[in-house]
């Protein structure tokens, strides 16, 4: 079978500061990757460079066993690129169109990626809608009439209406209350076992990643730093920068003492 | 002694369909680390300000927020500013939007020293010092000259606790002090506020959506929702053991980092907003627990639990619960 993504030694730079260096990875059908590490690690930069929104510096992208170029020019290039990969952002209060309803912006998704039938699309919009556990209600509402959670799963539904093989999660979840949190970590398991969409998780939140992810990719500076099968990652992490953040994670018996004297040493 | 005592405290603004705080109850005594747990619109903020005599603009308020026995209900400005100046303190969520981006540290650290204690220019300058290193910064006079922009998030941070402790407070209420931050930035930041809280033998109440948070770090933990305390247990039994279903419901929706993975219980629907009420329980319409003609009859009072000293619950089934069985702990 071949890997939904192929991700071989992404590079950016901003003038003289590193943001990713040699980040190299592959993602199966159905696969899930969780991309770790704290602000400046360059997770962002490369879910960034993922969608085209940066262009690296060198490395290769190749999605489906086809190199995403770094010229998207014309329309059926344009709905290729759309189709390879989506990105679901981590602020949902800007990412959908403040003017129109959900039910229209998932509409225009649709018709633009050649669903001419009218009847048909609204039958996908509920579907869609269904599988993030919004219905006819939302569908009619404008953004600013949804809580944050109800307007993350719409950015999320908004995605999965494209069929992306690849659906990447710029810390897609870390704005939601934790009840609402669970709610779209349970729809991310979902497509992913149900539609085969390969998932690029971008948190801070290890539990999280573990929850989503088979595997992550821990990140320092630009650099990764490990890259394992997730249970592995956290029964025995290799890495001293790992360790920290997993014993950063609160929890009985925490000392957060010992993790301040561990980051001044380090 | 009680530093901070809220009794019976309702919040009503024009417009909205039920109180912000509706009856809240709450203490914390010197020497005390306690939590108030709970998701956006609860009112675990609103409850926060109070204890500073900061309560939203038209609001109708009721019930009494004592602190060290005087209360700020209706107090007059100058027993406010006096609260304000040198009993209890806030930390905010963000320091980037919590300190003037156009003005130094030294300046936001000196100037209230200055206005409200009279203080000269040097005098204010010696206690920033002071208290930059007291924050553990790393190069206090060096940080007097910088601006915002120039420091990380976390240390940022420290500058807003430094600015918390200016006026040598005995109550220290942080408000979400960590959620801007990475999680070893959030551990630093706590060991910090844990130090101070233990030397100072400050009480600090600690605000967080974050459950795990607040039981690793807190001696006593309340839980609200929908305006109201709907728990109230020491650290260990709130997560040990949860007996309000809500409290249930928020472990039950976090994903654990140990132990076996099963499938997340996220609670049903959404918090309830401003513009939604019920007769009953708050909780009913999401409660996998909730009994027609019981739970939606009138609001649960938070009373004691049969059989569990020094814990209550507002919930009339709580005794006829199944026991939840226990989360591991990772030691």
């Amino acid at each position: 079978m071949t890997a939904l993504l192929e991700v071989t030694d992404l590079r950016k730079t901003y003038g003289g500061t590193t943001a990713v260096d040699g980040v190299s990875f592959t993602l199966p059908p159905g696969g899930a990757l969780g991309l770790v590490g704290e602000s400046g690690s360059g997770k962002t930069t490369t879910a960034r460079m993922l969608v085209g929104l940066e262009r690296p510096d060198s490395g290769s992208i190749t999605v489906l066993g086809q190199p995403l170029g770094a010229q998207v020019r014309g329309r059926a290039a344009r709905l290729a690129r759309a189709k390879a990969i989506q990105i679901v952002f981590q602020d949902p209060y800007l990412s959908l169109d403040a003017r129109l309803t959900i039910g229209a912006t998932l509409d225009g998704v649709l018709r633009l990626h050649g669903q001419g039938d009218r009847v048909a699309r609204a039958a996908r919009i509920r579907e869609l809608l269904g599988q993030v556990g919004l219905g006819d209600r939302e569908a009619a509402a404008l953004p600013r009439h949804l809580s944050g959670g109800q307007r993350q799963r719409a950015a999320i539904a908004r995605a999965l209406a494209v069929e992306p093989a690849v659906l990447v999660l710029d810390e897609a979840v870390s704005a939601l209350d934790v009840s609402v949190q669970a709610q779209v970590l349970n729809v991310l398991t979902d497509i992913r076992r149900e539609a085969g969409i390969g998932l690029v998780f971008v948190s801070h939140d290890l539990a999280v990643v573990r929850y989503v992810c088979d595997e992550a990719l821990v990140l320092l500076r630009g650099r990764p730093v490990e890259h394992r099968p997730m249970e592995e990652l956290l029964d025995n992490p290799d890495h001293d920068y790992t360790r920290l953040l997993l014993d950063s994670v609160p929890h009985p018996g925490w000392d957060p003492e010992s993790i301040a004297r561990r980051r001044r040493a380090a | 002694m009680t530093l901070l005592s809220v009794e019976g405290l309702t919040v009503e603004l024009p417009g909205s369909a039920r109180p912000v705080l509706d009856a809240v109850d709450l203490s914390v005594a010197a020497g005390e680390v306690v939590g108030l747990v709970g998701e956006s619109g609860s009112g675990k903020s609103v409850t926060a300000r109070s204890a500073l005599g900061l309560l939203p603009a038209k609001a109708r308020v009721t019930g009494r927020v004592l602190v060290e026995g005087k209360d700020l209900v209706g107090a007059d400005a100058a027993h406010l500013r006096e609260v304000r100046t040198g009993v209890a303190s806030m930390v905010f969520q963000d320091p980037r939007a919590g300190i003037n981006p156009v003005r130094r540290i030294g300046d936001f650290l000196t100037e209230p020293l200055r206005l409200t204690k009279g203080w000269s220019k040097r005098q204010a300058e010696a206690r920033a010092l002071e208290l930059l290193a007291a924050v553990g910064l790393p190069d206090p006079p060096r940080h007097l000259r910088q601006y915002p922009h120039q420091l990380s998030g976390g240390m940022l941070q420290r500058v807003m606790i430094a600015g918390a402790l200016a006026g040598e407070p005995r109550l220290l209420l942080c408000d979400e002090p960590t959620t801007a931050l990475d999680v070893s930035t959030q551990a630093e930041i706590l060991a910090l506020l844990g130090g101070l809280q233990r030397e100072r033998g400050l009480g600090l109440l600690l605000i967080t959506h974050d459950i795990e948070l607040a039981a690793a770090s807190c001696d006593r933990v309340y839980v609200m929702y929908a305006g109201r305390i709907v728990e109230e247990a020491s650290a260990g039994e709130l997560f040990g053991s949860p007996r309000h279903p809500y409290t249930r419901g928020l472990l039950g929706s976090t994903p654990p980092l140990t132990g076996p993975l099963e499938r997340l219980r996220p609670v049903p629907g959404a918090p309830m907003s401003l513009a939604e009420s019920a007769p009953g329980c708050a909780f009913a319409a999401r409660c996998d627990f909730a009994e027609p003609g019981r739970c939606d009859q009138s609001p649960p009072r938070l009373l004691p639990v049969p059989g569990a000293a020094d814990r209550s619950a507002a919930c009339v089934r709580v005794a006829e619960l199944p026991p939840v069985v226990a989360t591991e702990v990772r030691s």
